[in-house]
């Protein structure tokens, strides 16, 4: 056993052995450093393989962004498609945005009171409530929520469309399976995501208020006037709701996008699902911080 | 089998020196062959030869690296994507295992071209809906779901939707897979009923023999990228070819090995083992 | 999901996103000043500004009629320069004073305009003659440590 192990004056099959088993080569004629030296370059290759591909696939979701908007013609010409995405993604997301809106307003509620009554200025509290939801917690939470929900959905069903043949039975039926699947689908995301966040936004300053003035017993009066009074429609609201744009075409192009090069396996659709999910969750918070730095700058 | 010179209306599919390669993994190397209207023509060959890739090569889905496929006068590869598209609304295909569309009934599945390329009223596109369904058997079946069909059922009504605007060349991808027997032999009666009724040529991939060998006028053995050999139904069951004999026959052994090639032969490796 | 029902849920869907961006709007907001109504500008010069910012309230009686656009360095005089948009709707008189208060005991500040009876109106681009700063809390306590300081020195040379 031992002899076959020496690789000097190896007879034919076992050097073609050694070579099967390790594509290297006969590793043992080496230097010593030949491991980690092997395993640097191989962390190297792998990480420049990476970024490559990763750009290269950057590259080509933005050139099928393109395509999508492009294509979005007969989405609106027979909005009934995009109607019935609408329901899909949107009216069916309703309950989980009334929900977590209204758990997260009262978790405000009672942090906020907690921390506001510490400087004796709990009649704040609605300023806290309102002003965290409608400037960042409404759109982001709304985008997360709408991302893990709807966007998973729209990339499993893009995908298994792709694996059991049908977006090339529709090219084969000369029917445009970007124009007739997809744009319908992204239109239908972006045109939801602002609305859930208004809702989200209000179930949440609802659930503040149910906190606050009905639970603890903070003011209704000031509660709702230092609201009004410092809440800015333009600054705030407005800013809000651009942000809730902005995410929903995020979510809605990434959602798309994974789908339709989902690998036409089962596999590679619960792969591109989860894909999805934890890259529209990064996308919507770097996208937040940019946005935020240019809308609250200042002041 | 004769076979035209140049573009004569008799031959509505010809495929000329066509090859293609994915990367450097070459598919087809030169194929040639004719598909005349009015026939159905069988392509046979072991699986990944490359029968469903010539397939998506005459529906101009890929582009061939040397060569062409004329469809009717036209080079495929070479029209623009509105006359591509044009020429698709004239072909029907039938997927393998179907391919309908989940998230419809079988009778908006078949009345989906229908909608899309022309402008009939909806009672019109009844009746032609069900008129397609009744030659498939399955008028009965309009109202269901794709996924309340058994296969036999959801590959008739594929087949339904593929005839829907009566088009002159249909392929068929796989049509016998997976099938029972009965839904086999009603499917083989179903290709070549409808392709004499519509007048149409009808191109089947597969690798079911018997069942192919029963309906088709003609047949391509396709292996290694090349077709190897050619011919009536009459003409290849009595072939000795050895390659045309291994696979009509079904025999286990022959220029299609048993034994993937491997490096080392066995008997070496055991004896390596009992020396080591 | 037959079309009828669809378009019902998508309906209450919108219906009910387009209700929570209303009330967001009406309820929680304010759709007032910043709603694009015509506006004049007027500066004021502070010796100091104290803790007033760009966006900062100007009100006359408590009431909101203008917002500060900038505040700069006067490199000349070294004083600020505040420029404020008034609306239209408002006309002050030419001896008009303009003060920094802060609203509530830790607030924000924000100008404050005391009328005057001047007939005549500030104009576009016209400038606030009389202005008072802003109370910075340190001066205003090392000023009262002095007063007492002097205080306690003078009672004691009276006594």
């Amino acid at each position: 056993m031992a002899d076959s192990k020496k690789p000097k004056a190896a007879p034919s099959p076992q050097r073609q052995r050694n070579s099967l088993a390790s594509p290297r080569g006969t590793g043992r004629r080496a230097p010593r450093l030949a491991p980690e030296r092997s395993l640097l370059v191989q962390f190297l290759t792998h990480l420049g393989h990476g970024v490559t591909d990763s750009l290269w696939r950057l590259g080509f979701a933005a050139h099928f962004f393109l395509a999508v908007l492009l294509n979005s013609g007969t989405a609106f010409r027979r909005f009934q498609l995009t109607i019935r995405e609408t329901y899909f993604s949107g009216a069916l997301s309703i309950v989980i945005i009334l929900v977590s809106g209204l758990f997260v307003g009262m978790v405000l509620g009672l942090q906020g009171y907690d921390t506001l009554e510490r400087y004796g200025s709990s009649e704040a509290l609605g300023v806290l409530v309102s002003l965290s939801l409608v400037r960042e917690l409404g759109p982001v939470v709304a985008g997360l929520l709408f991302a893990s929900r709807a966007g998973a959905a729209i990339t499993a069903e893009i995908g298994l469309m792709k694996a059991t043949e049908q977006i090339s039975a529709m090219e084969m039926m000369a029917v445009n399976p970007i124009a007739r699947v997809v744009a319908p689908r992204f239109w239908a995301g972006v045109i939801s995501m602002p609305l859930l966040a208004a809702l989200f936004s209000a179930m949440g300053i609802f659930g503040g208020y149910l906190v606050g003035v009905k639970l603890i017993g903070v003011d209704p009066g000031s509660f709702w006037s230092q609201m009004q009074a410092t809440v800015d429609f333009r600054e705030d609201i407005m800013n809000g709701v651009i942000k809730s744009f902005v995410f929903g075409i995020l979510i809605s192009w990434i959602a798309v996008f994974e789908g339709y090069d989902a690998d036409p396996t089962a596999e590679g659709v619960s792969r591109a699902t989860t894909r999805t999910v934890v890259t529209s969750s990064l996308s919507v918070l770097a996208a937040d911080f940019i946005l935020t730095a240019f809308m609250f700058r200042g002041a | 089998m004769a076979s035209a010179t140049s573009s004569s209306p008799e031959i509505l599919v010809k495929i000329r020196d066509l090859s293609f390669s994915y990367g450097d993994r070459s598919i087809l190397s030169g194929i040639n062959m004719e598909i005349p209207r009015g026939k159905v023509v069988a392509i046979m060959g072991s699986s990944g030869c490359g029968k469903t890739t010539t397939l998506r090569l005459i529906g101009g889905q890929l582009r061939p690296t040397r060569g062409m496929v004329e469809v009717n006068g036209e080079i495929v590869h070479k029209l623009t994507s509105d006359a591509l598209y044009e020429l698709r609304r004239r072909m029907g295909m039938l997927f393998q295992f179907g391919a309908l569309f989940t998230d419809m009934s079988v009778y908006d599945n078949v009345a989906f071209q229908i909608r899309e390329h022309t402008d009939l009223p909806e009672e019109l596109i009844n009746d032609l809906v069900l008129m397609k369904l009744h030659a498939v058997g399955l008028r009965g079946a309009h109202g269901l779901m794709p996924t309340e069909l058994s296969g036999g059922m959801a590959r008739r009504v594929a087949l339904a939707r593929a005839v829907a605007l009566d088009p002159m060349l249909i392929m068929y991808d796989e049509p016998f897979a997976g099938l029972d027997p009965i839904s086999l032999s009603i499917i083989g009666d179903l290709i070549r009923k409808l392709n004499d009724a519509l007048g149409a040529s009808s191109i089947i991939v597969t690798h079911d023999v018997q069942e192919s060998l029963k309906i088709v006028d003609y047949v391509y053995f396709v292996s290694a990228g090349k077709v190897v050999a050619e011919g009536t139904p009459k003409e290849i069951r009595a072939s000795e070819a050895p390659y045309v004999h291994q696979f009509v026959w079904g025999e286990a052994d022959g220029p299609v090995p048993f034994h993937n090639p491997a490096v080392q032969s066995y008997d070496e490796v055991l004896l390596g083992a009992r020396h080591g | 999901m037959n079309r009828a029902t669809l378009d019902l849920w998508v309906g209450v869907f919108v219906a009910i996103g387009l209700g929570s961006l209303l009330f967001l709007a009406l309820k929680v907001g304010n759709l007032s000043f910043a709603s694009s109504s015509a506006a004049y500008l007027l500066e004021a010069k502070f010796d100091n500004i104290g803790g007033l910012k760009v966006r900062g309230a100007v009100k006359s009686a408590g009431v909101v009629v203008g917002r500060v656009t900038q505040i700069h360095l006067d490199p000349e005089a070294f004083v600020a320069v505040v420029s404020m948009q008034i609306d239209n709707r408002y006309k002050f008189p030419r001896d008009t004073f303009a003060t920094i208060n802060t609203s509530g005991l830790l607030g924000e500040q924000y100008i404050g305009l005391d009328v005057g009876g001047d007939t005549e109106m500030l104009k576009e681009g016209d400038s606030v003659m009389k202005t008072q700063s802003a109370v910075v809390l340190e001066k205003l306590i090392s000023q009262f440590m002095f007063d007492k300081a002097a205080g306690d020195t003078g009672d004691s040379k009276t006594k």
